[in-house]
């Protein structure tokens, strides 16, 4: 490829005088854009990247149907003495299993950009400075959608019939949303800290598997060792789980619901200035 | 307002690492005038990186101060980022968007609405020779067309004063001297640039004044010709038509100056040293004339100043590329 471009640029012309000066004069500086149209740009960006490498994209839809019919199939008889009662179980928190998953993303592609330069020359302009990294935020919200929709799509199919009904249903998406994106920065701060892309690949999944896989998004945790059990109890995964299944079953009481609110609120709160500050003052 | 575009006094970064603290930036003055071009100058591992991302707000001073169009870095950092173009080794476009789609960012994030962002970046990407790779991605591109899109990202705004770090390291001769064409043009049109470099021809023709760095200060400082000046004379270069005879023009040439000709590694070619004194340039003139008298044919005859590569060696006492690794 590289090639094939370094002809082409021979063929195109230097710069005029004229036309640099024409291209570069600029007769009234537009005012300051707000914080949220900023913020919007950083999300467009994060879409155009979707767009241009669709591959991306891959992770997002084929590790849903992979997990949702490797653990459906594998242990649906066993723990729940059917496949179909299994899923009714499983199927919610697969969903909240594959959204995490897929917050890693967003330290990984905040690594990326610090080490490919293109951070420093965002941190250079005169704007909001949260902006890249909330609508970095928002844009990834798009993959966990795409995810979302992926797992319970597949749900479906496999005979997955959610009493909640298609609100139920988007409600559970929602508040899934927002606890990834509050969860998010718990890996931006990752990208910030950690010296390559791979690096932050690493160290999130080490954070990942005791929040998924010690929740009960698999079992139900009354068989599991008093030890694991406080843990699974607190883990707010645990409570975001529940209270998708809730919404999902049309049951839903506040108890969990407000935890995983909670427990967003609180991430957020604590986190998000860490990361800023570490923006800030990155060297 | 002030006459200076740039100005840092006593500006000192230091890193720590598992090898101790490494004081990158070592108490470094700058004053730019509006209007010019600085250079600063010195090999990889010197500081010019860490001194220009402190001036240009992405790394805090751990000592002195810098103001930008007398906005301080530190307090005043956002009117800093609002009058400042930043292109180098560390500021750079995204890779996986077109260099439209970069562009238009850019432009939407300096407040240009939809349009007339579309229409600032055309116009830009067209004038950098870009128009017609606008629509394709920016990996895709070659290296002298992405030092060029990533110049064009930091004039969406027209900024005041432009930061270049290493604008031309890697860049072919003909993708160099586009970069310096575009330079010339802004610089002409009023803009400030500070550019740093490792090429000492770079600085030669761009910078109207030039900063020597080196561990971190400032060792050097001037004009091309006072850095030459300080150094000596010049030298005078010729070559003998016939290289048995390049020892007898040797002696002829140290008479006439009165100081030593020493052989060059091409056989015919024989250089040497003007002495630092006022009738050097007499004596300069004497040479051809002798040479002339002895019947020995000089097909080529110069005096130069010296290059930059030996203010260079004189100042260090090594030369410009066997500086430590950055």
């Amino acid at each position: 490829m590289p090639d094939t471009t370094a002809a082409e640029s021979e063929s195109l012309a230097p710069p005029s005088e004229s036309a640099l000066r024409e291209a570069i004069a600029l007769d009234a500086r537009p005012a300051r854009p707000s914080p949220v149209s900023t913020t919007l740009t950083f999300a467009h960006r994060a879409l155009l990247k979707i767009k241009h490498v669709p591959e991306q994209l891959f992770d997002v839809t084929v590790t849903p149907i992979i997990f949702t019919l490797m653990f459906t199939y594998l242990f649906g008889g066993a723990i729940a003495g059917s496949t179909a009662e299994y899923l009714q179980y499983l199927l919610p928190g697969i969903l909240v299993q594959t959204v995490l998953f897929t917050t890693v993303y967003t330290g990984y592609t905040m690594n990326t950009d610090i080490t490919k330069g293109v951070f420093d020359r965002f941190r250079s302009l005169p704007i909001w400075r949260p902006a890249p990294i909330v609508g970095a935020l928002l844009g990834d919200t798009v993959r966990y959608t795409i995810a979302s929709v992926v797992t319970v799509a597949l749900g479906l199919v496999l005979g997955f019939r959610p009493d909640g009904g298609v609100l139920g249903v988007v409600l559970a998406v929602v508040l899934l949303l927002v606890f990834a994106f509050a969860l998010s920065w718990i890996f931006t701060i990752l990208g910030l800290v950690l010296r390559s892309p791979n690096a932050v690949m690493g160290v999130s999944m080490l954070v990942l598997m005791p929040l998924t896989f010690a929740s009960n998004i698999f079992v139900d945790p009354a068989t599991m060792p008093g030890v694991l059990q406080g843990w699974v109890d607190v883990n707010p995964v645990s409570h975001l789980t529940t209270a998708a299944r809730e919404l999902m079953a049309g049951t839903a009481g506040p108890g969990d619901v407000a935890w995983a609110l909670m427990a967003s609120v609180v991430l957020t709160a604590v986190l998000a200035p860490i990361t800023m500050r570490l923006y800030r003052d990155r060297t | 307002m002030s006459e200076l575009a740039v100005e840092a006094e006593g500006l000192v970064k230091h890193f720590t690492s598992r090898g101790g603290v490494t004081r990158a930036v070592d108490g470094i003055d700058l004053a730019v005038r509006r209007g010019t071009v600085y250079g600063v100058l010195g090999p990889n591992g010197a500081g010019k990186t860490t001194a220009v991302r402190m001036l240009a707000t992405l790394l805090r001073p751990d000592a002195g101060t810098a103001r930008v169009l007398g906005h301080d870095v530190v307090d005043d950092a956002d009117a800093v980022r609002a009058c400042v173009g930043l292109t180098g080794q560390y500021a750079s476009v995204d890779e996986d968007l077109t260099g439209l789609e970069n562009l238009v960012m850019l432009a939407r994030l300096y407040g240009f609405s939809g349009p007339a962002a579309r229409r600032r970046s055309t116009g830009l990407l067209g004038a950098f020779g870009l128009g017609d790779a606008g629509a394709r991605q920016v990996k895709t591109y070659s290296g002298g067309m992405r030092r060029r899109i990533d110049l064009a990202a930091s004039l969406v705004m027209s900024p005041e004063v432009l930061f270049l770090d290493e604008p031309t390291t890697g860049l072919d001769p003909r993708s160099r001297n586009q970069v310096w064409d575009i330079v010339r043009v802004l610089v002409r049109d009023g803009a400030t640039v500070l550019l740093t470099t490792q090429y000492l021809e770079e600085a030669d023709q761009l910078a109207d004044r030039i900063a020597v760095v080196d561990h971190g200060k400032v060792i050097a400082e001037g004009t091309a010709s006072d850095l030459k000046r300080s150094v000596g004379q010049g030298t005078v270069q010729l070559r003998v038509a016939d290289a048995a005879r390049r020892g007898e023009a040797a002696d002829v040439v140290s008479g006439a100056l009165a100081a030593p000709a020493t052989a060059a590694a091409d056989p015919f070619g024989l250089s040497a040293r003007v002495p630092d004194d006022p009738g050097a340039a007499d004596r300069v003139a004497r040479i051809l004339p002798a040479l002339a008298e002895a019947g020995i044919a000089v097909p080529e005859f110069s005096v130069g100043q010296p290059s930059l590569d030996e203010v260079f060696l004189t100042l260090t006492g090594r030369p410009a590329d066997e500086g430590e690794a950055a």
